[in-house]
């Protein structure tokens, strides 16, 4: 079957993007449309001690300039974290109040204070402009060793020394002692970076009111519109849910950033409702920069213990998280459940202990951004692991392998359970495939040309689908983690699937009717993916953490299943044969044995007719499911990087980029490949070239593309993605999930690779050409 | 952006009649910095006089070894110059690794040696060609006409037409771009010609562009990227930033000039 | 106010507008052509570029002033029937993934394809990186972008 499972059809929604008839938010134009403005601290950590609107109020084309105790007035509730954490002692999280406009405090640089609504954009921006917000400047904690020293700014009061929780996984005692008794003990100190998530499609929101049915309309720029009207409803009562409808249209990339639920989305409905005028607000690239949920920013020590033959023993891991002024929607869970659940890697480690203690700074929210805490799990695993066998004289591969997890399922210490997996295979695939054995060779060469070669490699593991519902629930998740899938089969038989899942990039219009083409052998054409709208879509759970492949399809394939059974019933009962010898094949329902058969288009023109149905059946074909995940998926792999190192300068160039992942069974390998090769750059970026650089004021230095570094065309390789696939056992197709996987491994790879070619372990990211300079040359000074 | 008012001039004449009919006007070039740092809110000008289509301030001419390039002319159209490439192809290279290749499209040397900007390309080149800046009032040497971060030795209303240099013997610009916004972090211009050798250094200097009288004498006696093995130089006054400290800087400097003398051969 | 006139793929068009009206908000807001897109304020991500007088140009860094007069041509006006070899080219090697950087890829890849082809030089993938400099994609990891322009080369 061509279009089906395993096909690299060419995507179906291309035309549209191709062609210039994307529709994305700010493509959008309503009747009656005003434009949002929004005032915002210049400072990190201040009180608000006047707000003089006048000046703004008398500018042309001004309808509003609102603050945010009209905003509390009317009762529009503070932002929430929706996974709930528990410290060691068994205290609650600190949840600082966040409203969406600052009310007697801001917290860090772009916490919105005021909006200002007006009848062109220009207008509303000068107006706001207009606008005079007294400030009495607080001292600032800009970064985690600033939040956590003695006498820092306090910056919520209900959080005492920025603490928001000091959360531990694992049996501290049996890792001390296995640590203790070690032969071998491999200690870091591993940052991992603070990034901004950079989707293309700045987040904008456009907001309708129709006072007659005293209902909402968002156009948003969302991975997950349901939860949106959940938590605009619930948690912050802007309107109930069945008065409020949520659209995401087209979504221009989202990697984590565009989950979450921001200020500008809940002042613009709720200014739709005060102004009676639908108000669109579009941020720019500044704006982006800061007020998107950043991502990552960790400081972690980390001790790992072997025994004389190389054996693991234990790993004992602390890390302080940075959560920035704010906890963002799912920002507890981060450095938690979706980073210290990791910690065993693909090893069989017996002991694992891991301390995390959260702290606000003054900088903007932290949250998930593509991986969220499986690559600060994964880099710091991955650079431990090299590290302990350049120190222990071993071969980094031959040690990897040596305490690879070789039979499933696996429990690891920290909850996991591991349930498929060839990790020799994928680290031998590609191993082969980077020409391992040849590296001493082409380095001889580099070394020539007065270049610095060095080869690094990652073997990742990674958890997504996050599931179960009941499970997530135990660890404190405020939702269950399923999702949702409709069937509605047309009377003339061409088929509608409506997914909770939402695409912004990942191709799902596409992937998801191959799984339909596959099952009952109808065109791909006759297949339309309806997603992104709560008026036309049942509730359901969004997309992110690489879920939309095993939850998203598994959901449909649970509804598909149920539609099978209905058309065979119909079909038997049509055919006047057992239902058992009824199969469905090329899109036509047949009676084995016979040459009975029915085309689609007459099957579903059966079910709507409903003029000969068996007894007791209902009329119509459509179905639905909700499917709630067995257990999480493991996607897991090994990369090669190979990099070449300009000693002049400190530049690094990747010459060689290998990828080898287990994703299970793959729908469309063209698809799963392009998720890679973006994961890969964006785990390069972060390796390489990408950091939210804030100054010790709370002032962002890298707020633009002039200072922050997104990797373009000549920073990256061509990269050679492979697969050696192990079917998951715990969903319908076996699939494991791709998504992230990219940005989860390959930033250890690189690193490896960069501290094998200068001979220094001591790097952080990003290696940027100065800071490799300076490694460099301060690796030559121990040499001598 | 703030509102401005626009204006076409057909002449440079009637350019500098309008601007100083204006309150606030300023040049309008090929834009790729200033319509930017105006959308940014950081200038609002009350009027933009757009010189780009003057005719008179654009094109290339090579007379002899004299070359002489309209202010107007892009960084596209000096890159892909057969005449100027054939008496300076450093002066081609440079300009073809300006900005972007949309950027280069309007983007033109005069608006970019009238800016001065620190990490600028072409400050560096005027410096070690030891260009003449014509402009509408006067003719300014290059050593004089650059005076420090963003500014130059243009009077208020005064407009670059042109600029002249003898193309060198030998000449090469090598540059080392800050990773993000891909402005010089680090450029160097070397060339070897009637006037002895120049080297001049952009994007480093927290001064902007300057010229190494160390490297300069060191290439003298000898152009050879060995030449420069013993020259040092200081950290001192080098630019400090998120993407290198002074002392990255002035690595640069060295490692970047020896290339440059490297490829001009 | 001034008034602007051009040719926008193949259409005249004219309008009163305010000085300050960037080209791509022209585009955008007046002409509602809405696959010219915004990514950046600092002239970088090349989501805006779009062709004037045959050349690639960012959009954002153009006054609508400044193209009185000229020819546009936006994505929406490359196809000519059928898909453009570049706009086929990025289907065929999943050279897209959320589509919002796409249009100025494939503006940006036409117009490197012609001025190679103007030039006799040879459009291999280190030039193509290089001339992608302008364009910022998030997604694909330009890999299949790459691949996509030289593809299109071929054909155009």
């Amino acid at each position: 079957m061509s279009e089906g499972i395993g096909a690299a059809v060419k995507r179906k929604e291309d035309k549209r993007f191709t062609t210039g008839a994307g529709r994305y938010t700010d493509d959008i134009r309503l009747e009656n449309q005003a434009y949002a403005a929004f005032v915002r601290s210049p400072h990190a950590h201040a009180k608000v001690t006047g707000i003089d609107k006048s000046a703004a109020e008398a500018k042309d084309g001004v309808l509003a300039v609102l603050d945010g105790k009209q905003l509390t007035g009317d009762g529009i509730g503070n932002i929430i974290c929706g996974w709930a954490i528990t410290s060691k002692d068994g205290s609650p999280m600190n949840m600082g109040a966040w409203s969406a406009l600052a009310t007697d405090t801001v917290r860090y640089v772009g916490d919105a204070v005021v909006a200002v609504v007006a009848e062109t954009a220009a207008q509303a921006r000068e107006a706001a402009e207009a606008v005079v917000v007294d400030y009495e400047e607080l001292p600032v904690a800009a970064h985690i060793e600033a939040a956590v020293a003695d006498g820092a700014p306090q910056i919520h009061d209900n959080a005492p020394g920025n603490v928001i929780y000091d959360w531990e996984i694992g049996e501290l005692d049996t890792t001390d002692t296995a640590i203790a008794g070690a032969a071998h003990v491999t200690e870091m100190d591993i940052t991992n970076n603070r990034l901004s998530p950079n989707a293309m499609e700045p987040r904008a929101a456009i907001t309708k009111y129709d006072a007659a049915e005293d209902h909402y309309t968002l156009y948003t720029t969302s991975q997950n519109p349901h939860v949106a009207r959940l938590v605009l409803s619930a948690f912050y009562a802007v309107a109930p849910e069945h008065k409020l409808r949520v659209i995401a249209p087209d979504v221009g990339g989202g990697f984590g950033s565009k989950i979450y639920i921001y200020p500008e989305e809940i002042v613009c409905l709720w200014a739709a409702m005060k102004t009676k005028r639908s108000i669109k607000w579009t941020a720019d690239r500044t704006e982006a920069f800061l007020t998107d949920a950043h991502g990552r920013d960790h400081v972690t020590t980390a001790k790992m213990g072997f025994d004389a033959s190389g054996n693991i023993v234990g790993f004992k891991v602390s890390t302080k998280a940075n959560f920035g002024a704010y906890m963002s929607l799912f920002s507890s869970a981060v450095p938690t459940y979706l980073y210290a659940t990791l910690l065993s890697g693909t090893y069989n480690i017996p002991n694992i202990y891991c301390e995390v203690l959260a702290v606000y700074t003054n900088t903007v929210p932290v949250d998930a951004y593509r991986g969220a805490g499986r690559p600060e799990a994964s880099y710091l695993v991955e650079r431990m692991m090299e590290t302990a066998a350049r120190e222990m004289g071993k071969d980094p591969a031959e040690l990897r392998r040596q305490n690879f997890i070789k039979e499933f399922p696996h429990q690891t210490p920290v909850i996991m359970n591991y349930d498929s997996g060839d990790f020799e295979g994928n680290l031998n695939q590609a191993m082969e495939a980077a020409d391992w054995s040849g590296f001493e060779a082409r380095k001889a060469e580099s070394a020539a040309r007065g270049k610095l070669r060095g080869i690094g490699m990652s073997c990742y593991i990674e958890a997504c689908g996050i599931a179960p519902s009941a499970a997530v629930g135990s660890l404190g998740a405020g939702v269950g983690l399923w999702e949702s899938a409709e069937v509605r089969v047309n009377p003339v038989g061409t088929i509608e699937i409506l997914t909770g899942s939402h695409s912004h990039g990942q191709g799902h219009e596409t992937t998801f009717a191959q799984v339909v083409a596959d099952r009952f052998g109808v065109p791909l054409d006759s297949v339309q993916i309806v997603h992104g709208d709560t008026d036309k879509v049942q509730f359901g759970m969004g997309t992110y953490g690489s879920r939309s492949g095993p939850v998203g399809m598994s959901a449909i394939v649970k509804a598909l299943d149920k539609v099978e059974a209905k058309v065979k019933k119909i079909g038997a009962h049509l055919l006047e044969e057992p239902e058992e010898n009824i199969v469905i094949e090329e899109g036509t329902v047949k009676a084995t044995g016979t040459n009975k058969a029915l085309g689609w288009h007459e099957i579903g023109l059966a079910a709507y007719t409903a003029h000969n149905l068996p007894p007791d059946m209902e009329p119509g074909l459509k179905e639905g499911a909700f499917y709630d995940p067995l257990n999480f998926t493991f996607p897991m792999g090994c990369f090669i990087c190979e990099v070449e190192v300009d000693p002049d300068t400190g530049k690094t160039e990747i010459l060689k980029f290998v990828a080898s992942d287990d994703f299970g069974v793959i729908i469309n390998p063209m698809i799963v490949e392009g998720q890679v090769h973006g994961g890969i750059a964006q785990g390069v970026g972060q390796a390489l070239l990408e950091e939210v650089v804030y100054d010790e004021s709370g002032q962002q230095l890298s707020a633009s593309y002039m200072d922050y570094t997104m990797p373009r065309a000549d920073d990256v390789p061509s990269y050679d993605v492979l697969h050696h696939n192990t079917k998951c056992t715990t969903n319908p197709l076996g699939i494991k999930g791709c998504g992230e996987a990219g940005a989860i491994g390959s930033p250890p790879a690189v690193i490896n690779a960069i501290t094998n070619a200068i001979g220094n372990n001591d790097l952080s990211m990003p290696a940027t050409p100065s800071k490799v300079w300076a490694a460099l040359a301060a690796s030559k000074i121990a040499a001598e | 952006m703030h509102n401005t008012t626009y204006h076409k001039a057909s002449s440079a004449a009637e350019a500098a009649a309008l601007l100083s009919g204006a309150d606030d006007g300023v040049l309008l070039a090929g834009g790729q910095t200033l319509i930017p740092t105006m959308k940014q809110r950081l200038a609002a000008p009350s009027d933009l006089v757009d010189i780009s289509g003057i005719g008179e301030m654009k094109g290339i001419c090579v007379d002899g070894s004299t070359v002489t390039i309209g202010a107007m002319t892009t960084h596209a159209e000096v890159a892909a110059s057969p005449e100027l490439r054939a008496v300076c192809p450093s002066l081609a290279d440079l300009a073809g690794h300006i900005g972007d290749p949309a950027v280069r499209h309007k983007g033109t040397l005069g608006g970019s040696v009238a800016n001065n900007d620190p990490a600028a390309d072409y400050p560096a080149a005027m410096m070690a060609l030891n260009a003449t800046i014509k402009t509408d009032k006067r003719e300014v040497p290059a050593d004089d006409f650059f005076q420090g971060m963003f500014t130059t030795a243009l009077d208020e209303g005064e407009m670059i037409v042109s600029v002249t240099f003898e193309a060198p013997s030998k000449g090469a610009y090598a540059k080392f771009p800050n990773p993000a916004s891909r402005y010089a972090m680090c450029g160097v211009y070397v060339a070897q010609g009637a006037s002895g050798v120049r080297v001049a250094v952009t994007g480093a200097g927290e001064d902007g562009v300057f010229r190494s009288s160390d490297m300069e004498a060191a290439l003298a006696s000898d152009f050879s990227a060995g030449a420069l093995d013993g020259v040092s130089v200081s950290a001192d006054g080098m630019l400090s930033d998120i993407h290198g400290d002074a002392a990255y800087r002035a690595n640069l400097v060295k490692v970047m000039a020896k290339r440059a003398v490297a490829a001009a051969g | 106010m001034t008034t602007v006139s051009m040719t926008v793929n193949g259409k005249v068009v004219a309008a009163v507008v305010e000085d300050r009206t960037l080209l791509v908000d022209y585009i955008r807001e007046h002409l509602r052509l809405t696959g010219t897109h915004v990514g950046c304020d600092t002239s970088q991500c090349g989501a805006c570029v779009v062709h004037v007088d045959g050349k690639a140009v960012k959009s954002c860094t153009m006054l609508a002033a400044q193209a009185d007069g000229a020819k546009v041509t936006t994505i929406e006006g490359v196809a000519n029937g059928e898909l453009h070899p570049m706009q086929k080219a990025f289907n065929d090697n999943h050279g897209l993934q959320c589509g919002f950087c796409t249009p100025g890829m494939i503006m940006s890849g036409i117009d490197m394809v012609n001025r190679y082809k103007a030039e006799g030089k040879t459009l291999d993938e280190a030039a193509i990186r290089a001339e992608l400099e302008g364009n910022i994609c998030r997604c694909t990891g330009y890999h299949n972008i790459v691949k996509s322009i030289s593809q299109a080369a071929g054909e155009m």
